[in-house]
């Protein structure tokens, strides 16, 4: 229902034509990002320093976003949405499904997620974009993640990123790099709980992306994210993606990725697909 | 031998870029239309518009050109003010400059400048941040 919904709001917003909307913000094409599946702007896995859509210093910006991962043996849909202001603060919602595909069953999770960008910008200067960020998680479907060792059905991530962009790179193009660092102690990012029977406490784990745009519309790119592993009863192991990102506007955005999600749940070799369509306004 | 050399020469030169930055700007005359396309752009602009109010758009136009022209290594000399004298008390925001630069990225698409020389020319201007951004 809740998938329908939000589905329903990306097209009402992107497609319809005559609706029309206040400027999208001076920000320039693409620096908002793209959404990932925890809410937050960055990549697909990876939040990044930047923030979500395109307001600039004195302007409000918002997303609405749906995204979808196929791999072998589970499903995840996402819908989410953010609220940005000044260039300078962004928070962020998403609700997250994870269809046990084969096992059988379902898992949910709601995060809230707030960004602030403490200095510096992508583009300009010498200095990184550098912001730091807060994702408090809470697992809706405890009984699986308790049942396998958990600890906690809701935690609070901290991380800390910089993004620097590099208008004349390699090639001539302008290329993108990001790192994350993210203190956690989630399984599989809390959609199996937090903390566990092997390692109870949070731990530092490095995240990191780099695209390079062909044209300001068209970026390729990878994304690689670590992982904790606090549970016995299965291995949990980092996740990473090769990435298209299309930005045909200042409105809309699409990733399209293939991604190694590792071992999940003891099923391993988790490879698949992954869509996400962004609005922004 | 003299083949051989030909073609790795024929390969290679794509690679170096035959033309340089200011040549695929299309020269003075390239850049001069490029400035005035932007500044098109700009004056319909409501965002920042206002700083350019009882100025001549025209000298405006010319100084630009000249900046443009010279940074890019054509034969021209920049006859105005530094960029921090020029822009003093402006009061030019992070969203104000992003949106002259999106006016004259729309500028070099309509006047189909390749992307990398797009990106070459964006790269010389944005270390003027600094001097023009309050």
């Amino acid at each position: 229902m809740h998938k329908w919904r939000a589905g329903m709001v990306l097209v009402a917003f992107t497609l319809v034509p005559g609706v029309s909307f206040a400027d999208s913000g001076s920000k320039l094409l693409a620096t908002g990002g793209a959404s990932t599946i925890e809410g937050a702007g960055g990549g697909g896995i990876v939040p990044w320093a930047t923030l979500s859509s395109y307001a600039d210093v004195g302007e409000w910006g918002a997303t609405v976003n749906v995204s979808e991962v196929a791999v072998d043996d589970f499903r995840l849909s996402v819908q989410g949405a953010s609220l940005s202001w000044n260039n300078r603060v962004e928070v962020s919602y998403a609700r997250q499904t994870f269809d046990l595909s084969t096992i059988g069953g379902e898992l949910e999770q709601n995060i809230l997620g707030v960004k602030a960008r403490l200095f510096g910008d992508l583009l300009y200067g010498n200095l990184p974009q550098v912001s730091v960020g807060l994702q408090h998680k809470s697992n809706q479907s405890f009984a699986l993640p308790s049942a396998v060792g958990a600890t906690e059905d809701s935690d609070t991530d901290y991380y800390l990123s910089a993004a620097k962009a590099w208008l004349d790179g390699p090639f001539h193009r302008t290329w993108v790099a990001n790192v994350t660092a993210r203190r956690t102690r989630a399984n599989q990012i809390g959609l199996l709980g937090f903390g566990g029977d092997v390692d109870d406490s949070a731990e530092w784990v490095a995240e990191a992306s780099v695209a390079a745009f062909i044209n300001r519309y068209w970026a390729v790119g990878v994304e690689y994210r670590q992982k904790p592993d606090n549970l016995s009863f299965a291995d949990e192991q980092d996740w990473r993606d090769v990435f298209v990102a299309y930005f045909p506007s200042k409105r809309v955005s699409i990733v399209g990725a293939y991604t190694d999600l590792g071992s999940i749940a003891g099923l391993d070799d988790q490879t698949g697909w992954y869509l996400s369509l962004q609005a922004a306004f | 031998m003299k083949a051989l050399m030909l073609t790795a020469a024929l390969l290679l030169t794509p690679l170096a870029s035959a033309q340089s930055l200011y040549d695929q700007l299309g020269q003075k005359q390239g850049i001069s239309a490029i400035v005035e396309e932007m500044l098109y752009r700009v004056g319909g602009d409501e965002r920042i518009v206002h700083h350019f109010d009882g100025v001549d758009i025209m000298r405006v136009h010319q100084l630009i050109t000249e900046q443009v022209c010279n940074v890019v290594g054509g034969p021209c000399e920049y006859s105005g003010e530094s960029m921090r004298v020029s822009h003093e008390g402006m009061g030019v925001t992070h969203a104000d400059f992003n949106a002259l630069v999106e006016h004259l990225i729309v500028a070099m698409e309509k006047h189909e400048v390749p992307v990398a020389a797009q990106n070459q020319l964006l790269a010389k201007l944005a270390p003027m941040y600094d001097d023009i951004v309050e």
